[in-house]
C-alpha cells in the first residue's frame, strides 16, 4: 500500500512536472504530519472534544460540576422550543423570546449592514476624500464590543445632558421628551441592533469596495459609451459582479448575528426583563447564572445547528474553488 | 470659422455639464459626509467625555465642551489607579500576547505542512479545519471550564485562556496562511529541496521570510480578537485580579454606572490599543480581511 498521495490537486506538491532527483523517503512522507500535528492536537482537545461533550450534555440534566447527572433524552430541546417563554413564545402576537429576537437581529442587522455598506462602497469610489470617509466608517471595526457598548450607552442615554440622540431630537422638536431607548421592551432590540450595525458596516464596505475596484474599468466604460445610466450600470453590471462578495459578507454577518453576545451583556444584560435576550445570551444565562448546564448545552447545540449549513457551504465552496483554480 | 463655431458649443457644453455634474454629485457628497459624521460622533462623544470634569459632564452635554474649554486628564488618573483599570490593562496585554504568538506559530507550521509537504489524508484534514473555522465558542465553554478546573486550576491562571484562544484562532490561521503559502513560487521550494534543504529549513529560511504580510495579517486579527474578547475571559479567568479590561469595564458599569467620566476614560483606554494597531498596520489588516473573507 502506497502512502504517496494522489496528485489530483493542481496546487501544492508533489511536483507534477519534471522528475525528482530522489524519491520521497519514508520519513519525508510522514514529515508533513509532524508539521500539522501540534495544531491538530490543540484543535482536538480544545475544540472538537468540547463540542462532542456539549452535544452529549444537551441530552442530560447537568450537575454542578458540569457532569452528566441524569439522562433526559430530548427533554431539554422540547422544553426550550415549547415551554420556555423567555426562549420562544408563539402564544401572542408579535411572538417573543430570545430566538425571535435573534430572528429580528438576522433580518435588521444583516439588511441594514448590507444596505449601508454597499451604498458607501459604491459612492465612496466617486469622491476624492474616499480614504478619509472609509477610515471614519471602518474604525469601529477595530474596537471591542465592550467599548462599543459603552459608547452607545452614552449615545442612548435618556439624560438630556448625556445622550446625544435625545439631545438631537430635542433640538429638532422642542416638544420631544427624552426616550429611554434601552429601557423599552419594544425599542431595546432595535437600539442594540443599530449599535452593532455601526460597528460592522466598515467590514461590509471594505470588502465590497475592493470587489468594485476589481471590476474591469472597460466593462463600465463600454456600458457608459452605450448610454447606460448610472442606475442601470449599478443594477446590471455591478450587482451581478458583486454577487460572490455579497454572499460572503452576508454569511459573515449571519455568523456574527448568531454569536452576538458581548454587546448585549454590556449594554442591557438581556433586559429590561428578558426582552433583549438572544440565543447566545440564553446559553450564558442558563449555564452560568441559573446553574443549568444541560439546558445551556441544548441552547449551544441550537447555535451549532444554525451555523452548520454555513460550514457545509464553506467546505463545498472551498472544494469547488480548488477545482477551478 | 468652423473651429470657432465648434469651440463655442463645446465650451458651453462642458460648462453646463460641469454644472449638472456638480448638482447631481451634491447629494453624494452630502450623503457620504453625513454618514461619516454620524459614524464619528459616538466615538468623539466618548473621547470628549473622558477629558471632561465630572461637574461639567453632569451639567451639560459633551458637545458643549467643544466651545467651553475646560479639559482635564484627572479621569484617567482615577480610573487607572482607583478602579484598578491600569492593572486590568496589563492583564489584557498578558493575555493577548501569548494568545497571539501561539496560534501564529502552530498555525504557520501546520499551514506549511498543508501547503508543501504531502502526507496521507492531507486534504481531508484541511477541509475539517476549514469547517472548524466557524464553530461557536459556546460549544466549548462548559467542557473547557471543567477541564481547566480539573487539571491544575487552569482557570485561576492564564494557561487555560491562552490555550482556548489558540484553539479558536488556529483554524483561521491555518486557512489564511496555507492559502498564502501555496502562492509562493514552486520552483524556489523545489530548488531548495534539490539542494538538500530539509523541510524545516525551507520553512524557516524561505517560507516565513517571504510570508511576512500574511503572518502580519493573521497576527493583527488574532491580537484584536483576543484583546477585544469578552466572553472567553469572562468564563475562563475567574480571579478578579487577573481579569482583562473587557471584563472589568462591565463591573465598573455596575458599580460606577453614573460616573460617566470614569466609564468614558476606561473605554477609551480599552480602545486605544486596537486603534494604534489598526492605524499603524491598516494595510495588513485590510489585506487579511479580504483574503479571509472573499476567499472563504
Amino acid at each position: 500500500m502506497s502512502i504517496q498521495p494522489i496528485p489530483t490537486q493542481l496546487d501544492g506538491p508533489p511536483p507534477s512536472e519534471g522528475r525528482r532527483l530522489r524519491p520521497w523517503s519514508a520519513f519525508e512522507r510522514v514529515q508533513g504530519m509532524l508539521f500539522v500535528l501540534p495544531a491538530l492536537v490543540v484543535l482536538a482537545i480544545f475544540l472538537i472534544y468540547p463540542a462532542y461533550y456539549t452535544i452529549r450534555l444537551a441530552f442530560y440534566e447537568g450537575d454542578f460540576h458540569f457532569g452528566f447527572f441524569h439522562y433526559l433524552g430530548i427533554q431539554n430541546f422540547k422544553e426550550l422550543l415549547t415551554n420556555d417563554k423567555d426562549f420562544l413564545d408563539l402564544s401572542k402576537f408579535p411572538p417573543s423570546g430570545a430566538l425571535i429576537n435573534n430572528v429580528r437581529w438576522v433580518i435588521f442587522y444583516i439588511s441594514l449592514s448590507l444596505l449601508i455598506g454597499l451604498g458607501l462602497a459604491v459612492l465612496a469610489v466617486r469622491v476624492r476624500y474616499e480614504r478619509a470617509v472609509k477610515t471614519a466608517i471602518f474604525v469601529p471595526m477595530a474596537i471591542s464590543a465592550t467599548a462599543v457598548g459603552i459608547i452607545w450607552l452614552f449615545v442612548y442615554s435618556p439624560s438630556p445632558d448625556m445622550g446625544v440622540l435625545n439631545a438631537l431630537l430635542h433640538a429638532f422638536d422642542s416638544g420631544f421628551h427624552p426616550v429611554a431607548w434601552l429601557g423599552r421592551p419594544n425599542l431595546v432590540n432595535y437600539a442594540l441592533i443599530f449599535a452593532y450595525v455601526w460597528a460592522s458596516v466598515g467590514f461590509v464596505m471594505v470588502v465590497l469596495s475592493a470587489a468594485i475596484k476589481g471590476i474591469p474599468a472597460e466593462i463600465m466604460e463600454a456600458a457608459r459609451v452605450d448610454g447606460a445610466g448610472e442606475w442601470n450600470i449599478f443594477r446590471r453590471i455591478m450587482l451581478p459582479m458583486l454577487s460572490l462578495p455579497l454572499s460572503v459578507v452576508t454569511i459573515w454577518l449571519f455568523i456574527n448575528v448568531i454569536k452576538v453576545f458581548d454587546i448585549i451583556y454590556v449594554m442591557t444584560g438581556g433586559g429590561p426583563g428578558t426582552s433583549s435576550r438572544v440565543i447566545a445570551f440564553t446559553m450564558y444565562e442558563e449555564t452560568f447564572q441559573n446553574g443549568r448546564p444541560g439546558y445551556g448545552a441544548a441552547v449551544a447545540v441550537i447555535m451549532l445547528v444554525l451555523i452548520a449549513p454555513v460550514m457545509v457551504l464553506n467546505v463545498r465552496r472551498f472544494r469547488s474553488e480548488k477545482v477551478v483554480a | 470659422m468652423t473651429t470657432v463655431e465648434q469651440a463655442v458649443p463645446l465650451a458651453a457644453r462642458t460648462r453646463s455639464e460641469r454644472l449638472v455634474r456638480f448638482i447631481t454629485r451634491t447629494p453624494i457628497h452630502i450623503g457620504l459626509i453625513g454618514i461619516a459624521v454620524i459614524w464619528l460622533v459616538p466615538t468623539v462623544g466618548l473621547a470628549v467625555t473622558s477629558f471632561r470634569k465630572p461637574n461639567n459632564i453632569a451639567s451639560s452635554g459633551w458637545w458643549h465642551a467643544l466651545t467651553q474649554w475646560d479639559w482635564t486628564l484627572h479621569n484617567y488618573g482615577s480610573v487607572i489607579n482607583a478602579t484598578g483599570m491600569g492593572h486590568a490593562w496589563v492583564n489584557s496585554v498578558i493575555i493577548t500576547v501569548p494568545a497571539t504568538i501561539l496560534p501564529l506559530t502552530l498555525g504557520a507550521l501546520a499551514a506549511f505542512g498543508f501547503a508543501w509537504v504531502p502526507f496521507p489524508f492531507r486534504d481531508t484534514l484541511f477541509l475539517i479545519i476549514v469547517a472548524l473555522m466557524i464553530v461557536p465558542i459556546q460549544t466549548s465553554l462548559v467542557p473547557l471550564l471543567k477541564l481547566f478546573a480539573q487539571h491544575g486550576h487552569l482557570n485561576n491562571n492564564y494557561y487555560g485562556i491562552w490555550l482556548a484562544h489558540t484553539a479558536f484562532g488556529l483554524p483561521l490561521a491555518v486557512f489564511l496562511l496555507r492559502n498564502f503559502f501555496i502562492t509562493l513560487p514552486k520552483d524556489l521550494i523545489e530548488a531548495a529541496r534539490i539542494d538538500g534543504a530539509s523541510n524545516l529549513s525551507i520553512f524557516r529560511r524561505i517560507v516565513v521570510p517571504l510570508s511576512v504580510p500574511a503572518l502580519a495579517s493573521f497576527g493583527i486579527f488574532q491580537f484584536l480578537w483576543v484583546w477585544n474578547d469578552l466572553l472567553m475571559a469572562l468564563i475562563f479567568v475567574s480571579d478578579p485580579n487577573k481579569q482583562p479590561m473587557t471584563v472589568r469595564i462591565p463591573y465598573l458599569l455596575s458599580t460606577y454606572g453614573q460616573e460617566y467620566n470614569l466609564l468614558a476614560a476606561a473605554a477609551f483606554l480599552l480602545m486605544i490599543v486596537p486603534l494604534i494597531v489598526f492605524f499603524a498596520l491598516q494595510r495588513y489588516f485590510v489585506q487579511g480581511l479580504l483574503a479571509g473573507s472573499v476567499k472563504t
